[in-house]
């Protein structure tokens, strides 16, 4: 046996995406290429045309005897309960009964032969409606005192009045912070196929398995062990299919039962955007009481949230708002309250970042206030208030900083970016500069990592060793492109020794690993990353404990060599030890578990310590404005983030360049419009201006600190990465806000609001020309 | 009347298909995934904004062969009679080894969620026919028209830099092909009409421009399809009956350029791809507005004259074209007229044609020797976007003064119109920004612009002004444009 010095495709090193060879191909099959059996159905679904109302008549006649249509289903044809809330609030029905409560709310579905004569026969539905007031924004619905959709949440930390009372400056202002649609690529799709008795498989596009089966049995009236819920994978997500997936699966579902017959239901990318959950768009009020060195004495926020008809998420989405509402930053004296509003919209979801970059970004404002009160860089106002040592490192929910790496993460991000001697340049540049203007920033990211919900920490994984050797790896996560399967393999692979290409990823399935939580809150490594140890690590213990009798060696002799198993002085091949261990009756599969430990969370309090650690990271942006309209480039973007010890450096790479430029997308051109009917105008690329190519910064560096490694006992000391990136992009939006401030000599805070559209930069250019 | 023909053919891959059975509504994504079951091409949108569904589209085109991106979800079936379409599945070698386009972006990691890749792969692959050696910026423009909203372009643009040293453009199936496909193209055309009927809905292909003024002559009331840009989504979103719709796109009579002394006259059917050298030789005003124009998969599919005859709004070419005092001619049974093309505008949705007519060709003339012209289309997004505001300019200054002003507006009104207030209040006068400061105030005499979700009335109003200020100080030399160097 010739010894191999490492493994191929182990952690820590750069693996391509397990499917890459596939999507260039077009051989990655996603649910709408899935072979469709004979006699598939094509369900569609029949959107309600009021924002609010009560529904006076439904007259579907001419939708059933459309051409192909084979039937139609109401709520009156659901054999369980008519709500897919995934909070246990009932607020979520499949198809509106009485009431409309947005524009966009389905009502029915029509099922027929193929998927076009769905399509044409929903548009003959004829709805009547009693129309009632509906409220579309966030700040109609604070005036008109709507209901709040879940209970808010308030965090407070020391006596905010005095503190307030006392200071030598206070600011007092609000934000208005944009939604934004997810725009997965592919949009969502669900695909059931009817079993014996009251079994159904449903291949779904989602982010939640669990959920989407749990809600399955649900609307049918049956149990979680009939339904099977499959998914290899999907063409992005980014939290739109973590709740909202349940819709599509149980009509599907429900008309596959119905008609025995399978049931595909992909809506165009028009419905997709109207009738699915977004992220939300915030109304935020602070105020900040600070001394002369612009350090923060004291901040008081309202964060007031476009939830939507219904609960879904809005309320741990409004409270991840809160728990990131201080970044980076130690407020001696604190209190957040959430105002989660109903408003007659579709019901706003999960979205990368999940709340949290609609409260760090206040925190970013109120620097930018200090500093252009006070008349300094906004970085050193930054650097300032930084959480720090005993003292000054305790959160607005009490729980203590002991990990914090931003000063010397920024120190180095300032040196490698030349941050001083370019804001110089850009202040040069603008005063002799009349029309075009630039802007320069860095903004910190500080993300607490771990679910707020307690339960969720955890996760499951199925292993199986074959007795040739071949590992095959099944686990509760979900890939959604992120490279999730990738890294949990290299994991499994590391943990045995073996080449990466020993190890067969399989799609997820309610089936293999039951219970599982959303692959979301960044989480996916961290948890199935463990759990696939945990189920290796069983099966190596087995195998130990074999070979250690067998061979009459000590345990600690047997080792787990690259491809090799080295016994006392024997080495063996894996794949022949193996195939001894089956012949010796070892059990060769495990279901592994993990629990994130040390994490608990008091709402009630607004105590504890919900995050496990933190993650970390910060960037600098500059940009140039012309002034005359609004319009902007994005010249240069410097990145230094924290990942840990990355479990595989290229991927993470690629989901802080991903997440950066859907970050900056949301704050600049993403720009979700409705008119005074309620309607969404803004649905589909065409009105919907998510980022191409040519947005990207001109100049983009992008650098992981490699010197970082994770306190905690995390899977390899691994840091999560999906969800902190997005929010580096703030340093744009205030890149562009430096740039509109020197049109009227950096004296003025331009309170630029996102997004940061040309049109909102030139308003806002306009604004301070003319004093305010 | 020419003889007449009842199936589509065209080349798929490699393999030739011969259908009868095409409704006027079919499209070609519709065909690849559901009939051929070729489903590495993917639906993002069906309205050719994402590019997930980009496949090259080869034609005859003089005595050569182009390949051009296209987006299929809006592309019409019946549109691709005696085309090569190639999808995604043909670029991997016989035993699967990678396209040089594939490799590249697997070693770059240019896919994440892979849902996009496809219809990237594809834009990357005809730009790397045409251009094996391209420049971050020749790959934005590529890539204007595929949305990906995963990895952010930065290791797309990597992969499209690195194709080049992963193998040389001789060993490509398309190149090494590419006689015997154009002379199996040569013998699918026989030249007939060709009209292809399922379910009452109708499509026909006329012959010739002649054949078309019959076909128009017979059914007036039909859809007149050029590049189904526009169409393709009165299909897809509205699920409007165009039947029976005639295809003008194939026709080799619209697609002549012909320029003169007198300036540029060409035919209906010239896409904006098929302009873009025309634009850069003769109008170099409008060199950086033109790639703005939609993504290169619209431009490759998009004509001048489908953009004129469907009289949006806020369609890019018509306020150019009217600064520069442009014409347009119709055809129809009863001979051709010749109108200004201001005047083919006269109200929201409604032009200057009628039934039977059809945009035959249009003719910009020469600017003059001491014209001042420039075009500026304002976006929410830079590229692949519709305008909220387009202005153009052409002025002519003589000795200082304003001799004569022609600016058109897009986005303002409803149709795009001419500023003639504002016009009125430069000509005669000093070419100063004392002039232009007071021309500015006119313009909220000329339009009354709306709020929609691309912009409000307000920001139109000042941005609109402000354009004519930006193409003042243009002029003196004051630098007024954004500009963007990449890296790489």
């Amino acid at each position: 046996m010739t010894a191999q010095a490492n493994i191929k495709g182990g952690v820590h090193t750069d693996e391509r995406h397990d499917s890459a060879h596939k999507h260039v191909t077009g051989r990655a099959e996603y649910i709408d290429d899935m072979m469709e059996p004979v006699g598939t159905l094509h369900a569609y679904l029949g959107l309600a045309e009021q924002a609010h109302g009560e529904i006076a008549k439904l007259d579907l006649t001419d939708v059933a005897a459309a051409k192909g249509v084979v039937g139609v289903l109401t709520a009156e044809d659901i054999p369980g309960v008519n709500d897919i809330s995934p909070t246990g609030q009932n607020d979520d029905p499949v198809f509106a009964e009485k009431t409309v409560e947005f524009h966009g709310q389905p009502i029915f579905a029509v099922v027929a032969e193929t998927r076009d004569a769905a399509r044409r026969a929903a548009a003959l539905a004829k709805v009547e409606y009693k129309a009632k007031r509906h409220v579309i924004d966030v700040d109609d619905a604070l005036d008109v005192d709507y209901p709040h959709v879940t209970e808010p949440l308030k965090l407070e930390r020391g006596d905010v009045e005095s503190a307030m009372a006392g200071a030598p400056h206070r600011i007092k202002a609000s934000q208005r912070v944009g939604g934004q649609d997810h725009f997965y690529l592919e949009g969502h799709i669900a695909f059931a196929f009817p079993g014996e008795d009251d079994e159904v498989t449903v291949y779904s596009s989602t982010q939640h398995p669990s959920e989407v089966q749990h809600m399955v049995s649900h609307v049918l009236g049956t149990r979680s062990n009939d339904v099977t819920v499959n998914v290899r994978r999907m063409g992005g997500a980014f939290g739109g299919k973590e709740s909202q997936p349940s819709l599509f699966a149980s009509v599907a579902a429900l008309a596959a039962k119905k008609w025995g017959r399978a049931v595909k239901l992909r809506p165009d990318r028009d419905d997709d955007m109207v009738a699915t959950g977004k992220r939300h768009d915030f109304l935020n009020t602070y105020e900040v009481g600070f001394d002369d060195e612009g350090r923060i004495l004291a901040v008081d926020g309202t964060f007031a949230a476009r939830c939507g008809f219904s609960a879904d998420l809005s309320g741990p989405v409004t409270d991840r708002a809160l728990f990131h509402a201080d970044n980076a930053y130690y407020y001696p004296h604190v209190r957040f309250n959430s105002r989660p509003m109903k408003t007659n919209t579709v019901s706003n979801t999960a979205f990368r970042g999940f709340g949290g970059p609609q409260g760090l970004i206040t925190a970013e404002r109120i620097m930018e206030e200090i500093a252009y009160h006070l008349g300094k860089d906004p970085l050193e106002v930054r650097k300032a208030n930084f959480y720090g040592d005993e003292g000054r490192d305790v959160t607005p929910y009490h729980q203590t900083v002991e990990d914090n790496i931003l000063n010397q993460l920024v120190g180095e991000l300032e040196e490698s970016s030349d941050y001083a001697a370019r804001r110089k340049a850009v202040l040069e540049h603008n005063a002799s500069s009349p029309v075009i203007k630039k802007g320069l920033a860095l903004t910190p990211v500080k993300f607490g990592i771990s679910f707020t919900a307690t339960w969720f920490n955890q996760a499951g994984a199925l292993l199986h060793v074959y007795n040739d050797g071949s590992i095959h790896l099944n686990h509760g996560g979900t890939e959604m492109g992120q490279g999730l399967f990738t890294k949990v393999a290299q994991v499994v692979a590391d943990c045995f020794q073996v080449d990466l290409e020993k190890i067969k990823i399989t799609g997820t399935t309610t089936g293999k690993v039951p219970n599982t939580s959303a692959t979301a809150a960044s989480s996916g490594s961290d948890l199935n990353g463990m759990a696939a140890a945990n189920a290796a690590d069983q099966i190596k213990n087995r195998l130990v404990d074999f070979a250690a009798e067998k061979y009459s060696v000590p345990e600690d002799q047997i080792v787990f060599e690259p491809n090799i198993v080295r016994i006392g002085n024997v080495r063996k091949s894996f794949d022949e030890f193996i195939k001894e261990a089956y012949m010796a009756r070892v059990h060769l599969s495990a279901a592994g578990f993990y629990k994130t430990p040390e994490i608990h969370w008091d709402r009630d309090a607004g105590t504890g310590r919900p995050f496990y650690y933190f993650a970390y990271g910060a960037a600098v942006s500059e940009v140039s404005v012309d002034t005359l309209t609004g319009e902007y480039h994005v010249d240069r973007v410097d990145i230094l983030h924290d990942v840990g010890r990355s479990l595989n450096p290229v991927l993470d790479k690629g989901q802080i360049e991903g997440g950066f430029i859907q970050g900056m997308g949301w704050l600049t051109t993403e720009e979700l419009w409705w008119d005074d009917e309620g309607r969404l105008r803004t649905h589909a690329p065409s009105t919907y201006k998510i980022p191409v190519a040519s947005d990207r910064p001109a100049i983009f560096n992008v650098d992981l600190a490699t010197w970082s490694k994770n306190r905690e006992a995390t899977i390899r000391r691994s840091k999560a990465v999906g969800e902190p990136p997005f929010m580096l992009a703030v340093s744009v939006l205030e890149a562009l806000s430096m740039a509109v401030a020197s049109v009227a000599d950096y004296k003025i805070c331009p309170r630029l609001d996102a997004p940061a559209t040309p049109e909102c930069v030139l308003m806002a250019v306009e604004r301070l020309r003319g004093g305010a | 009347m020419s003889t007449i023909r009842n199936e589509i053919r065209f080349l798929l891959n490699g393999r030739e298909v011969r259908t009868s059975d095409v409704g006027s509504s079919d499209t070609l994504l519709d065909h690849l995934r559901i009939d051929q079951r070729l489903t590495g091409t993917k639906e993002g949108c069906a309205e050719g904004d994402c590019g997930a569904c980009t496949v090259l589209v080869g034609r005859r085109s003089g005595e050569g062969l182009v390949y051009e991106t296209v987006n299929a979800c809006i592309r019409l079936l019946a549109s691709v009679d005696c085309c090569h379409v190639v999808t995604v599945e043909h670029l991997a070698g016989p035993g699967g080894e990678l396209h040089p386009v594939q490799q590249a972006m697997v070693d770059n990691h240019g896919s994440q969620c892979g849902f996009c890749t496809p219809g990237i792969v594809m834009s990357l692959y005809s730009l790397w026919m045409g251009n094996p050696a391209p420049t971050a910026h020749d790959v934005e423009v590529a890539l204007q028209g595929n949305l990906c909203r995963c990895t952010g372009y930065q290791p797309i643009i990597d992969a499209a830099l690195a194709v080049s040293k992963k193998g040389a453009a001789g060993n490509d199936i398309l190149v090494k092909q590419r006689n015997a496909i154009l002379d199996q193209l040569k013998s699918l055309d026989d030249g007939a009409r060709v009209e292809v009927s399922r379910d009452g809905e109708t499509s026909i292909l006329p012959s010739s421009v002649a054949d078309l003024v019959d076909v128009l002559g017979d059914n007036p009331d039909a859809t007149i399809v050029a590049g189904s840009t526009d169409v393709g989504l009165w299909i897809t979103k509205f699920m409007r009956n165009i039947s029976p719709a005639v295809f003008i796109a194939h026709l080799k009579e619209l697609k002549q350029i012909d320029v003169t002394a007198d300036g540029v006259t060409f035919g209906a059917g010239v896409t904006y791809t098929e302009f873009e050298d025309v634009v850069a030789a003769e109008f170099p005003h409008m060199a950086e507005f033109w790639p703005r124009i939609g993504g290169w998969q619209i431009r490759n599919m998009g004509t001048i004259g489908g953009n004129i005859a469907n009289g949006s709004p806020i369609g890019d070419t018509p306020p150019a074209l009217i600064a520069l005092g442009a014409t347009v001619t119709m055809g129809s049974k009863s001979g051709r007229r010749t109108v200004p093309l201001e005047e083919f505008f006269i109200a929201y949705g409604k032009q200057d044609r009628e039934p039977g007519d059809f945009v035959e060709a249009i003719h910009i003339p020469r600017p003059g020797n001491d014209d001042i012209n420039a075009v500026y289309k304002i976006t929410k997004r830079r590229d692949e976007d519709i305008s909220s505001v387009c202005g153009a300019f052409c002025i002519t200054v003589a000795e200082g003064t304003v001799s004569q002003a022609r600016i058109a507006y897009g986005g303002m009104a409803a149709t795009p119109k001419r500023a003639s207030k504002v016009e009125a209040a430069l000509v005669g006068k000093l070419w100063t920004e004392e002039t232009v400061v007071k021309a500015m105030a006119q313009f909220e005499k000329d339009f009354t612009p709306l709020t929609d979700w691309r912009a409000s009335a307000d920001y139109r109003a000042i941005s609109a002004r402000n354009l004519l200020r930006r193409f003042y100080l243009e002029h003196t030399g004051e630098p007024v444009r954004l500009a963007r160097s990449t890296a790489a």
